[in-house]
C-alpha cells in the first residue's frame, strides 16, 4: 500500500492507505477524528467539510492520496488551547446548531468565507453556503453567526 | 413550580450541548466502533413488486472477508418475528384493519424498491460491498401500484392479498348526519381537492446501527440513531427477537435530527442485533444516503377532497373531508394513526364549524412505508383547512382574514365535532402579532416595487391549530394504540448537592440538555451548571416513551417536575427534623427549606448531604438518599395555535418563486428557552416552505423512485429563505405543570398553506386559482401559460 | 468505490506515459465530477493519474488577445483572478456560481472540460467565446471538443492542458440551475465582438448547441429585445424530473435575453 505523509490539525501523520481511500475515510477511520461527518454521498452535504491548505473542501470527494503533503484542518483543530474558534463561539452565541451533524461542515466553510470576505452581506453568507445542507436550524441562527461573527461581535 | 426571582425560565441561556458538537467530539452511532466489530451491508429490492424465485447466496459467503451472509429464509427459521405496528385502527363497521406481515429480511414478495432481502456480513465495509454484488437472485417482476391513485385504481395490482382495493383501513370520525343537515342549509358549498406532497425525512445523519452480544451475560446490546431507544426495546425485545427486557439494552446516543424518521423500529436494527448474537460479535451497519433515500419512513403523501358549507355573511356550517391516505408497503410504528387520529381530529382547526365529518380510507402501495414526519397529520389537515378558508374567502368575495376572524374559537375549554378539546387559546392575539410583524399595512407598496421590477406578489396566510403531545393513555389505548404515551423522569440528587436529571425523551437538536437543566435549576433554587440531564440509554433511564408529536417538555417536562416536587416533599420532612419544626411549616423557596415565618433554614445542600449521610437524621420515618422517579401521564392534548404570514415574489417568466417574507406569531404556551424555541420555529419553517416549493418524493408508474439522491430531491439550502420574523404569545396550557404546549412542529404545520396561499395570491391576476404542492417553477410557469392559454380563448 | 492504482505525475508528459501504460488509466484533475462517478461505482478505472500538482498546468495568463488558463486551474481561482475579471468578466462570474464554494475550491476547468458534463457551465462559455483547447497533442476548437453526453474529442491518453479564450468584447452568462443538483438545467453564455455574436446553451440538450437564429437577430440588435419571438424547439431537448424539455426551451430564451442583458 502506497504511504502519505501530511499534517493534521498541526500534527505530523504518516500512514499506508489503498489508493481507494477517500480523505474522509482517512480522517474518520484512521485518525479517529469522528468530528468530520458523512452525511451524502453525492458531495453535495457539506458535512465533511475540512481545510486543505487552506481552503475548504469535500472530504468525501477527494483521495486521501491527494492530502499528501498537504496541512489538513478538521473540526477538531479549530479551537486552540481550550479557546473556541470565533466562530465556533459565534455558532454557539446565536444558536447556530441543533443537532450537530452538520455543524462541522457549516463552521469550516464559514470560516473559509471570512477569510475570503470578512464582511459579506446576508446574501453573500447565504449564497456561500449553498454546498452545506442544514435540516435543523432553517439556516437563520447560522447566517446570524456568520455575520456575527464578521461584525468581531462573537466574544 | 416556583417560578419567582431571578428566573430561569425564560432565559435564553446558550446550550450545553453545543461544546462537544463544535469541536466534532459529539459522539453519533457511527462514530461508535467496538472491539471485534463486523461490517453489515443489505441486499435491497431493485424492483417496486417481484417474487423472489430464488436467491444464491454461496459466492458472496466465499468471497474475501466474509463472515456470514443470511436471507429471509434464516431470519424465518429462527422465528424472528415480524416488524410491528404500534396502533391498531377499526373500520368503520368496527372491524380491525389489514395488518400485514413486515418481515425483518423478505423472503418470498419484494414490495418496494429498496425492501431487505439479504445482508452481509464482513470484517470491512468495503468486503462485504464486494460480496453484496455476488448474491444472485432470480426476480419474477410484477406490476406495481406506486401512488394513491395507481392503488385504488380499478384492477390495480394487489400490495397485499388480504387487503382487496389496496386497503388497510376505512376509518371515519365525526357526526355525518350533522354535517348532512348543515350542508341542505348551506348557501354555498366550496370545494377543494389538495394533495400533501410525499416527503423524505432527511436527518443529516444517516440511521445507524449496531447490535452487540455477550455471551457471558447473555446480554444484547443495539445501539442505535433513535429518538426513543425505550420504544425500540420494547418493540424489538417483545415482538420481534423474543427477549426480555432485562437482557436487551438500547443506546441512543448523539443523534443526528429525527423529525419523526428515527422514531420507527426499523428493520435493520432488528438485523443486526440478531446477527450479533448469531455470530458472536457486534455488527455494525451504517445507512449510505442512497439507501436512507429507500428506506427511511417516508412522510405525508395524501390526496384530500373536501367541502366547506357556508352561509351568506361567511359562517362555517359544515365541513366535510375525504383523506385517501398513503401507507406505503408495510405498517410502519406509528403509520396508522397519523391521518387517523393525529389528522382527523385536527379537522376542526381554530373555527367554529359546528359539524365536521372526516373520512381516511388509507391504502398500501409498492413504496417506502410511510409515517410520522414532522407535523404528522396535522400538516395535512391545516393545509386542507387553510386551503379551503382563502377559496370560501374568494368565492364570496370576503377578506381572508375576515371570514377566518369570523369563525375563530373564543370561548374555551372548546369541544370540537372531531373528538378534541381544546383548554385554552387566544387566536386573535396571534393574528394581531403577526400582521404587526408582517408590516402588512405597507403591504400594497412593496406589490408596486415587484411590478416595477418586472414581478408578482402575494401575501398568503394560516391560521392554524395543532395538538401536541398526544394523550392521555386511557384514550389512546381505547382508540387503538399499542402503547401508552406517559412519560418517565428520575431526578437524582448527589450528596454534594448537583443533581442528574434522567428522562425517558430524547435529544437530537431540541436542546433538552439545556431546557430541561433550566427547568430544574430553576425549581430546586440551584445553579444552572449544577443539573446534568441524561437521556437516550434504557440502562440508564427508568422508561421512557421518547421525543415526537412536540411532546418533550409538555410531557416529559412535566415528568421532571413531578419528580422534582416529590425531592422537595422529601426534603421539606428532613428540614422539619434538622430545623425542629413541624413538616407542614417547611416552606422551600429560592433553593432553601425555611421554617415559615422565621429566619431559621437549611439550603438544598445541606438537605442533600443529609439524606446521604444521615448522621442526624429522622430514619424511623424518612429513607436515605434523595432521588426521585415519576411518571406524568396528560389529562389532555395541547393546543398550540397561531398566524403565519408568507410574503413570495413570483417571477412570471421562469416560474421562481421567491420567499420575500416569513412571519410566524404563535401560541406555543410557557417558554423555557426562547432562543432554543425560535430555533424550533426556524426549523419547521423551513421544512414546511421546504414542502411548498421543493421538496417532493416521486415514484413512476413501475415504482422506480425517481428521487433518491440529493441531484434530484431538493434540500432547502439558505439562499432560499429570507430572515424569519417569529414572535409569541403566550396563553399557558391549563392542564400540565409548566404550561408548555410543545413548538418542535409548529413551523412545518402552520406556513406550507400560507406559502401556497401567497403563491395563488399573486398568480390571482393572471386568474390562476390552483396549484399543487411544491410549487415548482415550472409548475408556477406552466399554471401561467395554462391562465393565460385559457383567458385567450 | 472499486480497487485502482495511484500515480502522481510530475509533468504533462509523465502523466500521459502513465495513462498510455495502465489498462485503463485515467487522469485525475480535482476530482470533482470524477470521484463522485467512481463512488456509484459508474466508472472503474484500473489508474488514476494524479496531474494536480503539475504547476505549469495551473494559472491565468493573458497572450495578446487571448486568455489562457491552465487545465488545473481551480474555479475559485478563475473567479478570482483579476485577469479574468478585467478581460472576461462573464467568465469569472460564471466560474464565480459553479457547484458550491468546496466544489469550486478543488474542481478544475480542465477537468470539467474533459468530463463534459451536459450540465457543467464551462462548456457554454467555451463555445461562446470561441475557445481552444490544448491537448498534449493538439489543440481542439471548442465546437469540435465536445462531442455528445460526457463524450468529447479528446483520445483516451490524451491531457487537456489548458484553454484559450479570444477575449471578446462583452460576454455574460444566465444560468437557471436545478434546486437539487445545482448543475444547470439551461445555462446561456452569450458573447459579442463586433458583429461577430455567439449563442451557446448547456444544460438543455445532451451537449453544449448554439443557436444561430439568436445570434443573427442580435448581431443585427444587441439587445435583450432582439430575441423577442425567438423560441428554441423543444424536440432535442433533455427533459426529466427537474424539467421538462419544453420547460427547458422557453428557459433558454429567457436565460439568453438576461445574459444580454447583463453583458
Amino acid at each position: 500500500m502506497p504511504a502519505i505523509s501530511l499534517k493534521v490539525n498541526q500534527r505530523a501523520v504518516t500512514a499506508e492507505v489503498e489508493p481507494r481511500t477517500l480523505l474522509v475515510e482517512f480522517l474518520r477511520e484512521h485518525l479517529s477524528l469522528t468530528g468530520v461527518h458523512v452525511g451524502c454521498d453525492t458531495s453535495q452535504c457539506g458535512a465533511c467539510t475540512v481545510f486543505v491548505d487552506g481552503v475548504s473542501v469535500k472530504s468525501c470527494t477527494m483521495l486521501a492520496m491527494e492530502a499528501d503533503g498537504a496541512e489538513v484542518t478538521t473540526i477538531e483543530g479549530l479551537a486552540q488551547g481550550g479557546k473556541l474558534h470565533p466562530m465556533q463561539q459565534a455558532f454557539h452565541e446565536h444558536h447556530g446548531l441543533q443537532c450537530g451533524f452538520c455543524t462541522p461542515g457549516m463552521v469550516i466553510s464559514s470560516a473559509d468565507l471570512l477569510k475570503r470576505n470578512p464582511r459579506p452581506t446576508e446574501g453573500q453568507v447565504r449564497e456561500w453556503l449553498e454546498g452545506n445542507i442544514c435540516r435543523c436550524t432553517g439556516y437563520h441562527n447560522i447566517v446570524k453567526a456568520v455575520l456575527a461573527c464578521a461584525e468581531g461581535s462573537a466574544k | 413550580m416556583t417560578t419567582e426571582s431571578k428566573s430561569l425560565i425564560g432565559a435564553p441561556i446558550a446550550r450545553k450541548e453545543d461544546r462537544r458538537f463544535l469541536t466534532g467530539t459529539g459522539r453519533y452511532t457511527d462514530d461508535l466502533n467496538r472491539l471485534h466489530q463486523t461490517h453489515a451491508v443489505f441486499l435491497r429490492s431493485p424492483h417496486a413488486h417481484a417474487k423472489i424465485v430464488s436467491i444464491n447466496t454461496s459466492a458472496a459467503a466465499a468471497a474475501p472477508g466474509v463472515v456470514a451472509v443470511y436471507t429471509g429464509a434464516d431470519i424465518a427459521a429462527d422465528k424472528v418475528g415480524g416488524i410491528p405496528c404500534g396502533w391498531l385502527v377499526k373500520n368503520k363497521d368496527g372491524s380491525n384493519m389489514v395488518e400485514p406481515p413486515h418481515p425483518a429480511l423478505v423472503a418470498d414478495v419484494v414490495r418496494h424498491v429498496g425492501d431487505q432481502v439479504a445482508v452481509v456480513i464482513a470484517e470491512t465495509k468495503a468486503q462485504a460491498k464486494a460480496a453484496l454484488n455476488l448474491i444472485e437472485v432470480e426476480y419474477d417482476v410484477l406490476p406495481a401500484a406506486a401512488t394513491v391513485r395507481d392503488a385504488v385504481a380499478e384492477g390495480a395490482p394487489l400490495v397485499w392479498e388480504q387487503a382487496p382495493g389496496n386497503t388497510c383501513f376505512d376509518w371515519h370520525l365525526g357526526d355525518l348526519a350533522a354535517v348532512e343537515a348543515a350542508f341542505a342549509k348551506a348557501h354555498k358549498i366550496v370545494e377543494i381537492e389538495v394533495t400533501n406532497n410525499r416527503l423524505i425525512p432527511n436527518a443529516m445523519e444517516p440511521r445507524a446501527a449496531i447490535g452487540e452480544y455477550d455471551a457471558a451475560g447473555d446480554m444484547l446490546t443495539l445501539y442505535t440513531t433513535s429518538q426513543n431507544p425505550h420504544l425500540i426495546r420494547l418493540l424489538l425485545g417483545a415482538f420481534v427477537l423474543g427477549v426480555p427486557e432485562h437482557k436487551l439494552r438500547v443506546v441512543a446516543p448523539d443523534v443526528g435530527g429525527g423529525f419523526g424518521s428515527k422514531i420507527f423500529h426499523y428493520a435493520e436494527e432488528a438485523v443486526v442485533v440478531w446477527a450479533a448474537r448469531k455470530i458472536g460479535r457486534p455488527v455494525k451497519w451504517t445507512a449510505e444516503r442512497s439507501e436512507s433515500f429507500m428506506s427511511d419512513a417516508h412522510g405525508r403523501d395524501t390526496v384530500m377532497t373536501a367541502k366547506l358549507a357556508v352561509d351568506r355573511e361567511g359562517n362555517f356550517l359544515g365541513f366535510r373531508v375525504h383523506n385517501t391516505a398513503n401507507m406505503g408497503a408495510y405498517l410502519s410504528t406509528f403509520a396508522t394513526a397519523v391521518p387517523t387520529y393525529l389528522s382527523g381530529t385536527l379537522m376542526a382547526g381554530v373555527y367554529k364549524t359546528p359539524a365536521v365529518y372526516v373520512e381516511v380510507r388509507a391504502v398500501f402501495t409498492h413504496t417506502v412505508p410511510v409515517d410520522a414526519y414532522r407535523g404528522a397529520g396535522r400538516p395535512e389537515a391545516t393545509y386542507v383547512i387553510e386551503r379551503i378558508v382563502d377559496k370560501a374567502a374568494r368565492e364570496l368575495g370576503m377578506d381572508r382574514l375576515e371570514i377566518r376572524k369570523k369563525n375563530f374559537i373564543r370561548t374555551f375549554p372548546y369541544k370540537t365535532p372531531v373528538a378534541l378539546e381544546y383548554d385554552t387559546g387566544d387566536y386573535d392575539a396571534t393574528l394581531a402579532m403577526a400582521l404587526e410583524k408582517a408590516d402588512v399595512k405597507n403591504y400594497p407598496s412593496r406589490v408596486e416595487a415587484s411590478k416595477k421590477r418586472g414581478k408578482l406578489r402575494g401575501i398568503g396566510y394560516s391560521t392554524y391549530l395543532e395538538a401536541c403531545g398526544i394523550a392521555p393513555s386511557a384514550l389512546v389505548g381505547a382508540l387503538g394504540a399499542r402503547a401508552g404515551l406517559y412519560e418517565a423522569a428520575n431526578v437524582r440528587v448527589h450528596p454534594t448537592g448537583s443533581v442528574s436529571v434522567f428522562t425517558g425523551t430524547h435529544s437530537h437538536g431540541q436542546g433538552h440538555e439545556t431546557t430541561f437543566a433550566q427547568l430544574v435549576a430553576q425549581q430546586l433554587g440551584i445553579p444552572f451548571d449544577k443539573v446534568e440531564v441524561v437521556h437516550g440509554d434504557s440502562d440508564k433511564i427508568p422508561f421512557g416513551m421518547g421525543t415526537y408529536g412536540s411532546r418533550s417538555l409538555s410531557v416529559g417536562g412535566s415528568a421532571i417536575v413531578k419528580a422534582v416536587d416529590k425531592i422537595i416533599a422529601k426534603g421539606k420532612k428532613i428540614a422539619a427534623h434538622l430545623l425542629e419544626a413541624g413538616e407542614a411549616d417547611i416552606e422551600f423557596k429560592d433553593g432553601k427549606f425555611v421554617v415559615a415565618g422565621t429566619d431559621k433554614s437549611k439550603a438544598f445542600g445541606e438537605i442533600a448531604f443529609a439524606a446521604y449521610v444521615p448522621h442526624n437524621y429522622p430514619i424511623d420515618t424518612v429513607e436515605p438518599g434523595l432521588d426521585e422517579s415519576a411518571f406524568y401521564d396528560p389529562k389532555n392534548f395541547t393546543y398550540p395555535a397561531g398566524t403565519h404570514v408568507v410574503e413570495v415574489e413570483v417571477d412570471p417568466d421562469t416560474g421562481v418563486v421567491t420567499v420575500e417574507s416569513v412571519v410566524a406569531a404563535d401560541d406555543v404556551g410557557v417558554i423555557i428557552n426562547p432562543m432554543i424555541v425560535d430555533g424550533q420555529m426556524h426549523g419547521g419553517l423551513a421544512q414546511g416552505i421546504g414542502q411548498a416549493l421543493f421538496e417532493e418524493c416521486v415514484y413512476d408508474e413501475s415504482g422506480q423512485l425517481l428521487t433518491g439522491s440529493y441531484m434530484t430531491y431538493s434540500m432547502p439550502r439558505a439562499a432560499d429563505f429570507p430572515m424569519f420574523k417569529v414572535g409569541n404569545h403566550v396563553t399557558a396550557c391549563t392542564h400540565n405543570p409548566i404550561g408548555a404546549k410543545g413548538v418542535g412542529e409548529v413551523g412545518a404545520i402552520g406556513v406550507p398553506p400560507a406559502t401556497i396561499n401567497a403563491v395563488l395570491d399573486a398568480l390571482a391576476p393572471l386568474g390562476v386559482t390552483d396549484i399543487q404542492m411544491p410549487a415548482t417553477p415550472e409548475k408556477v410557469w406552466r399554471a401561467i401559460v395554462a391562465a393565460k392559454g385559457s383567458k385567450a380563448q | 468505490m472499486k480497487e485502482f492504482h495511484f500515480h502522481r505525475a510530475s509533468s504533462v508528459a509523465d502523466a500521459v506515459a502513465a495513462v498510455k501504460g495502465a489498462s485503463a488509466g485515467k487522469f485525475l484533475a480535482g476530482g470533482q465530477s470524477l470521484l463522485p462517478v467512481l463512488k456509484l461505482e459508474m466508472a472503474e478505472p484500473s489508474d488514476l493519474v494524479s496531474i494536480s500538482r503539475i504547476k505549469e498546468l495551473r494559472g491565468v495568463c493573458v497572450d495578446g488577445n487571448k486568455l489562457l488558463i491552465g487545465a488545473v486551474t481551480t474555479h475559485a481561482e478563475v473567479a478570482a483572478s483579476s485577469e479574468v475579471k478585467k478581460h472576461i468578466p462573464g467568465l469569472a462570474a460564471l466560474a464565480e456560481h459553479i457547484g458550491d464554494a468546496q466544489v469550486r475550491n478543488r474542481g478544475t476547468i480542465g477537468g470539467s472540460v474533459a468530463h463534459a458534463d451536459p450540465a457543467a457551465d464551462y462548456p457554454a462559455a467555451l463555445v461562446a467565446l470561441g475557445a481552444t483547447i490544448k491537448t498534449d497533442r493538439r489543440a481542439i476548437a471548442a465546437e469540435d471538443f465536445f462531442t455528445g453526453l460526457f463524450e468529447t474529442a479528446l483520445e483516451p491518453d490524451e491531457l487537456v492542458v489548458a484553454v484559450h479564450f479570444p477575449i471578446p468584447e462583452k460576454s455574460a452568462y444566465a444560468k437557471f440551475a436545478s434546486h437539487a443538483s445545482k448543475y444547470a438545467l439551461c445555462g446561456v453564455m452569450v458573447s459579442k465582438t463586433g458583429s461577430d455574436v455567439r449563442v451557446a446553451v448547456t444544460g438543455a440538450g445532451q451537449k453544449v448547441f448554439r443557436v444561430p437564429e439568436m445570434e443573427k437577430a442580435l448581431a443585427a440588435r444587441f439587445e435583450p429585445s432582439a430575441l423577442d419571438g425567438i423560441s428554441i424547439s423543444a424536440d432535442d431537448l433533455l427533459s426529466d424530473g427537474q424539467a421538462s424539455a419544453e420547460y427547458r426551451a422557453h428557459l433558454v430564451t429567457v436565460m439568453a435575453k438576461r445574459a444580454v442583458a447583463a453583458a
